[in-house]
């Protein structure tokens, strides 16, 4: 278990950091905290001759909010997102974060790390898609903003083109009478989940994700619906989604999970939704 | 830019346990394995090499790290902590002591590790709770202990901190 032979280059700019993606594209990896690259190195899943090092870009390293977004850089950590004083302002984040790994790996790995590895049952990349968020992404003379329901493509798939670097991930704030929550069951807390809701209740309704039962988080908007309609609206993403066995659970569990956390999951942010 | 040529020996200085260390590493060798291999400090342990387990967590700057999922090259320049470093003067801490007092160690494969998370635990918040203790050691695996006695000793010594 150990990895196979890579150059390590540590760029001291973001504009460093460009050069070497535009120079070795697709044998370059991007590493931040490594939380999940490292693993996949150790493990050989990944050969790259060249690894990038990104984490200390301090310009990177910034957490910035204004009235509509919260953006995240690419090297801060997920423990460093725990600790931000103004994390308030995005409940659904917080929520969701001390679920993410534990305690040893969230000082290491990053937010954006999680969004570029796109484990479909990760909790960061259901939070952005629930949130309507954005990942900023840079390359060399040219940056651009793609939304979290395009970014993520498939299993441990993303938009992300071979020079490209992703440098932020953009979390809207919304204003306005909100209610969140955020559950997940798995087999031990901190492990990937076998299957995670995140949903977020307005005036008008709920939107509501799930992750760990398709390839990409599954983001649907529901009117509020009483007890019965609900358990129909959740039934059919149940079945539209399908889910597929593996060692943890069998399918028609993570179906089942769809149907009572979500029930759960939605009926605690509507709880939480103040009342006019 | 620090640039360094895969398959060939980089030197790597590191302030370890209170003192400065150096020694040489490819860039894919793991930070486990220069500790254990090229510092000759084994007492971190490795277990999975993929991050799951826990046994080879150290201290980095005072945080808890898998030192199996850092390459040694990256911690050129910081600050780390190991098991070694925690009885320096031949006194067990006041957490070692507690993990003795309780039987919380049995084969004690995984005690380096959870020794480490639990001492930045106490550290960073001396008035944490057993819900703490829990997520903290969430991210160790024992299959001696069943984790009560660590549970139980990690409260004991928070008890001792105030």
């Amino acid at each position: 278990m150990k990895p196979a032979s890579f150059a390590y280059a540590r760029p001291d700019t973001l504009d460093e950091a460009l050069e070497l993606l535009a120079q070795h594209g697709a044998e370059a990896r991007v590493l931040a905290g490594g939380q999940s690259l490292a693993a996949m190195l150790n493990m050989r899943l990944v050969q790259p001759r060249v690894l990038v090092d990104i984490s200390g870009l301090a310009r990177l390293d910034t957490i910035d909010a204004d009235e509509t977004t919260v953006t995240v850089g690419a090297s801060v950590t997920q423990a460093a997102v725990l600790r931000w004083p103004g994390l308030a302002v995005q409940p659904l984040l917080a929520a969701a974060l001390p679920c993410v790994g534990h305690p040893q790996t969230r000082e290491r790995g990053t937010v954006c790390g999680s969004l570029a590895h796109g484990d479909p049952s990760a909790e960061l990349p259901l939070v952005l898609a629930v949130l309507g968020g954005e990942v900023v992404l840079q390359k060399r003379g040219r940056r651009r903003r793609v939304a979290a329901s395009r970014f993520q493509r498939g299993v441990m798939l993303t938009d992300i083109g071979e020079d490209e670097l992703v440098t932020s991930a953009l979390f809207p704030v919304r204003r306005g009478p909100l209610g969140t929550a955020f559950r997940e069951v798995s087999p031990r807390h901190g492990d990937f989940a076998i299957l995670a809701v995140a949903a977020v209740a307005d005036p008008a309704g709920v939107t509501v994700g799930f992750g760990g039962i398709a390839d990409t988080p599954l983001v649907r908007r529901l009117g509020h619906l009483e007890a019965d309609a609900l358990a129909d609206a959740l039934n059919a993403i149940a079945w539209e989604a399908g889910g597929d066995s593996d060692m943890h659970a069998p399918a028609s569990y993570r179906r089942r999970l769809v149907r009572r956390l979500g029930a759960a999951t939605i009926r605690e942010a509507c709880d939480a939704l103040p009342r006019a | 830019m620090r640039y360094l040529e895969p398959d060939r020996r980089h030197r790597v200085r590191v302030c370890i346990n209170g003192s400065s260390a150096e020694g040489d590493a490819e860039p894919r060798t793991l930070l486990s394995d220069f500790l254990r291999h090229e510092l000759g400090l084994t007492g971190t342990h490795v277990g999975c090499e993929h991050g799951v387990c826990g046994a080879c967590t150290v201290l980095l700057d005072g945080r808890p790290a898998r030192s199996c999922l850092l390459y040694a090259v990256q911690v050129h320049g910081r600050t780390l902590t190991t098991v070694e470093g925690l009885a320096a003067g031949g006194e067990l801490t006041g957490l070692q002591q507690a993990l003795a007092r309780h039987h919380a160690v049995q084969c004690g494969f995984c005690t380096p590790g959870i020794l480490m998370s639990l001492t930045c635990l106490l550290e960073q918040e001396p008035g944490a709770g057993e819900e703490r203790v829990r997520e903290a050691l969430s991210g160790h695996i024992c299959r001696c202990t069943g984790y009560e006695a660590l549970v139980r000793a990690a409260l004991d010594a928070l008890d001792g901190t105030d």
